[in-house]
């Protein structure tokens, strides 16, 4: 429809207008496809024992294995080639933070437009819990949770879309609220249509600007809170790790001068955040009907 | 005849918008004599307030006063340095805002709001800045001045506050006082009494003052002369007595026609027809084009200021009102 | 003003119980308590003993009852590791964990606001470019990787500051601190910097927003109008307006501070309650957990309350709302 083609163009105009923004896109989307490809483009894999030697252990930058091929990101204390770890890892750090992103979202919108459109009780009891869950600080409640439950790629999932979701929540119930007072949702409910119709199909499109804004910064802070468990020791397990893991096994080298198996890691964990950050920081802008206006 | 105190002329304060360039004062000029009181009638968006913040040097960017000279005291605020302006704000020239409220600072105290102002121009002891702070507040009828110093302003009502504004004003005698519509936040009751206040005390302190408003009822009793703006430029300006009984521009005097005051029950009122154009979309030549009933070709010029009609009155226009056109 | 104070703290009663359930129930009821509780090297006749003292075998309201009731007299089992109480344990570390926290938001706020104020009061300069982007980078960093860094540069790298441990303590009214000597300071500083970062980036924000839309304000032009120096306008008038926001801020986050030493004690082996959690976790000494996660969120809760209570009584239209017009 034509009328809606010119919002989303003039966003992604916007957008386009700020060179940072473009670099940070840029840098996220070569990110995203090189975790995507990890297993096609990275020299070894890291995993396959077979194919790891511990005799080139702790090497440095630039070293040669036995067989010739370049270490160019050094090796940890296995001997595994730093830049395959950090690709596979990079991997599961975004995979995980964007599936708990998602799933916080849908958990999220579907609290936050049934409170919106209930109402009562159930709207004061779903806030109430939010901002009590909110005031609490994220890894507090994640350490709870993961206390309780144990460790494990699902469980570090469940803790936290558990303490992601009361932002959409509250960000949904927001906007839904406002699109409410609307007189064409008066009109269609006059109209008797069914709530879900009215629902789905006119509040929830209205809801997901501020909702792409919140979810972009959120994924960010989803994967440094996963970094920080694994790194911590209570986040993902051994067997499946993310760069916080990759950081903490190389922790102990730090003071002997090895810096590269906690350095590259972190490198490459802060450009994933910083790009997402930015992106997620010129959508928020450019997606802002008041500063639309006036610049 | 009393000497010039304020002379402006040609001043013009642009802004940069992100729609274009709104001329928010445009070639204006007037000039207020000593003790003398000046009406700015206009309606919203017609520049008047920005032109009071120009005078002051108070235009946010994206404004800037683009031209203009601003002669007081022999000097040209338009080229003064901003140090040099601070010293002439709220000491010779005094301001006074429309809505009391919002001007007054919420969390600090009435009597810190009052002597700030007075230590700002004069190394007089905090006691005597006190002192001078509660003689104030009891010339403008504040009842138990030594209590209400030590008030926050939300502890005031509407009118109160505004008694407070003009006591601030006032503190540190200014030559010239601003006040800009500061009767409309208030009561209909309330606004009586301010606008005689504020009479009674510029008269005694021998301030001139230059009154905004939309209201033209406000300045028949008011004002010595008035000056008409409509987008951005001044259109009439004469003697009060002259303007509102002989108005010699068609907006002039399609405001007096559209007052309802004047019509009996059941008269149909007659507004001006059309809209204010935006400032950034503003018609050439004559900005009252497009709604006047006397429009020609030779309107889409820009007229000039020049007089016209009774001593002193001058409008800007091509076809003026002559007698008995009540149209 | 009564009324408000002591509605605020039954709320605040409410909320802890409800998280001294949360607790109860995870460990108790969803986890296992046998395993959570009884030392898991101990043999089968302990274990029988342990679940009767303990009263496993009760009904779980009966439990529960015994859970409060246990931890209002500060008895939260003990520690599989030391063999104490795991309360004690906790409660000696806590001056440790307080004294980084509070390293951490003196830094935050002293340097946080002017530079906030700099960057709202001039947005556009470069100064202001620049501290905006500085902030960004200091909350999307994570916390745990800046640490590695500070370690890396200061430590390893140029050796100027130790990386690990606290300076030698001393005691202030009964509390040892280590602030009071030059060695102290040497091993703090990295790690409450690292700590403030996040504060620090989020204070600057907050005070540029809130200085914006202060100089938007009719009173800022107005007290341009009197005359006032630029100084005044800023330091008085508009500093004056947004510093009540910002203490609730700063007071609310301190409560996330203590929880955030967690990474930080880890990175700089500071001996404070953030360790000793994580330490408990890896050794699955689980009463001390239990124990850390009671004491942090009753501390919370308090903080939260304080707070509430501080802001009505700092902004005057809140205070004097009865007594006025």
């Amino acid at each position: 429809m034509a009328r809606e083609e010119s919002p989303l163009r003039r966003i992604a105009a916007d957008f386009v207008a700020d060179p940072l923004a473009v670099a940070g896109l840029a840098l996220l989307a070569l990110i995203l496809v090189a975790a995507l490809a990890a297993p096609l483009v990275s020299p070894q894999n890291p995993y396959d024992l077979a194919q790891l030697d511990i005799m080139d252990s702790r090497l440095p930058p630039g070293s040669h294995s036995a067989a010739g091929s370049v270490y160019w990101l050094g090796t940890d204390d296995q001997g595994r080639d730093m830049l395959s770890a950090i690709l596979y890892g990079l991997r599961i750090s975004l995979t995980v933070g964007v599936t708990s992103t998602v799933g916080a979202l849908a958990l999220g919108l579907v609290l936050g437009l049934a409170a919106a459109w209930l109402g009562g009780r159930t709207e004061t009891a779903i806030m109430r819990i939010a901002d009590i869950q909110l005031s609490f600080p994220a890894i507090l409640i994640a350490l709870i949770l993961l206390a309780v439950l144990g460790q494990g790629v699902l469980k570090i999932v469940v803790a936290l879309i558990a303490v992601q979701w009361a932002y959409y929540a509250r960000t949904v119930r927001g906007a839904a609220l406002v699109e409410q007072r609307k007189a064409y949702v008066e009109a269609a409910r006059g109209l008797a249509l069914s709530a879900s119709r009215i629902v789905f199909r006119h509040i929830l499109p209205n809801c997901l600007p501020p909702l792409i804004v919140v979810a972009t910064v959120q994924i960010a802070a989803a994967i440094a809170l996963e970094a920080t468990l694994s790194f911590l020791g209570v986040g993902l397990p051994i067997t499946e790790p993310s760069l916080g893991l990759l950081i903490a096994n190389g922790y102990q080298y730090l003071l002997s001068g090895k810096y590269w198996i906690s350095f590259f890691p972190g490198v490459a964990l802060v450009l994933a955040i910083v790009s997402i950050n930015l992106v997620g920081d010129r959508l928020r802008d450019a997606l802002n009907p008041r500063l639309v206006g006036w610049r | 005849m009393t000497e010039v105190l304020l002379s402006v002329a040609g001043l013009s304060t642009h802004f940069a918008t992100r729609d274009g360039l709104a001329k928010a004062v445009d070639d204006v000029s007037f000039s207020v004599r000593r003790g003398e009181v000046l009406g700015l009638v206009g309606e919203s968006g017609s520049g008047k307030s920005m032109t009071a913040y120009s005078i002051l040097g108070l235009v946010e960017p994206p404004g800037r006063v683009v031209a203009g000279r601003i002669l007081f005291g022999g000097r040209d605020l338009a080229a003064l340095s901003e140090e040099e302006m601070r010293r002439i704000r709220g000491n010779r020239i005094a301001m006074i805002f429309q809505d009391p409220m919002a001007t007054l600072n919420p969390v600090l105290r009435i009597d810190t709001q009052m002597i700030e102002a007075v230590l700002a121009h004069a190394a007089a002891s905090r006691s005597s800045a006190r002192d001078r702070a509660r003689d104030a507040l009891a010339r403008v009828g504040i009842p138990s001045p030594d209590e209400r110093l030590a008030a926050y302003p939300h502890q005031f009502s509407g009118g109160m506050r505004q008694r407070v504004a003009i006591a601030i004003a006032l503190l540190n005698r200014p030559d010239l006082v601003i006040a800009d519509e500061p009767t409309t936040a208030l009561d209909a009751t309330i606004q009586g009494q301010i606008l005689h206040e504020m009479q009674k005390l510029t008269s005694d302190s021998g301030a001139a003052l230059i009154w905004i408003t939309h209201d033209l009822s406000v300045i028949a009793g008011l004002a010595d002369r008035v000056c008409v703006m409509y987008a951005g430029r001044i259109v009439e300006q004469g003697a009060t007595v002259d303007v509102l009984s002989t108005p010699r521009h068609p907006y002039t005097g399609g405001l007096l026609a559209s007052i309802p005051g004047d019509a009996s029950p059941r008269e149909r009122l007659r507004p001006i027809r059309g809209m204010t154009p935006p400032l950034t979309d503003l018609p050439s030549g004559c900005h009252f084009r497009p709604r006047c009933p006397y429009a020609s070709a030779e309107c889409s010029e820009v007229p000039s200021m020049r007089p016209y009609g009774a001593d002193g009155q001058s409008i800007r226009c091509f076809h003026p009102l002559h007698d008995a056109e009540p149209d | 003003m009564l009324v408000y104070v002591v509605r605020r703290s039954i709320q605040a009663i409410v909320v802890l119980l409800v998280m001294s359930l949360i607790v109860f129930v995870g460990v108790y009821a969803i986890g296992n308590p046998v395993d959570i509780l009884i030392n898991p090297q101990a043999d089968q006749q302990e274990r029988e003993r342990a679940i009767a003292a303990l009263g496993l075998n009760r009904p779980l309201w009966a439990q529960y009852a015994a859970f409060v009731s246990g931890a209002l007299h500060g008895d939260l089992g003990r520690s599989f590791v030391h063999g104490t109480s795991a309360l004690r344990l906790i409660v000696e570390r806590m001056p440790a964990t307080l004294e980084l926290a509070l390293a951490a938001m003196l830094i935050a706020v002293v340097l946080g606001i002017p530079l906030g104020l700099w960057a709202g009061v001039k947005p556009s300069s470069v100064a202001g470019r620049a501290i905006m982007a500085g902030s960004i980078l200091g909350f999307s960093l994570p916390t745990f990787w800046v640490g590695l860094m500070l370690i890396m540069v200061f430590s390893v790298m140029l050796g100027w500051l130790p990386s690990n441990g606290r300076g030698p303590t001393t005691d202030l009214l009964g509390v040892p601190v280590s602030f009071l000597s030059v060695e102290g300071w040497r091993h703090l500083i990295l790690p409450a910097v690292n700590l403030a970062l996040f504060k620090l980036a989020l204070l600057i924000r907050l005070t540029r927003a809130g200085t914006r839309e202060a100089l938007t304000q009719d009173y800022v032009r107005f007290a341009r109008a009197k005359g006032l120096t630029r100084r005044r306008v800023i330091g008085v008038h508009v500093l004056r307006n947004i510093l009540i926001p910002i203490v609730t801020v700063i007071g609310l986050e301190f409560g996330s501070v203590i929880a955030f030493a967690i990474v930080t004690e880890t990175v700089f082996a500071w001996p404070g309650m953030g360790k000793l959690l994580i330490d408990s976790i890896n050794l699955l000494d689980r009463p001390v957990i239990v124990a850390y996660l009671l004491t942090v969120v009753t501390l919370f809760v308090a903080i939260n309350l304080l707070v509430d209570l501080l802001y009505s009584a700092l902004d005057p239209r809140v205070r004097l709302a009865g007594a006025g017009g």
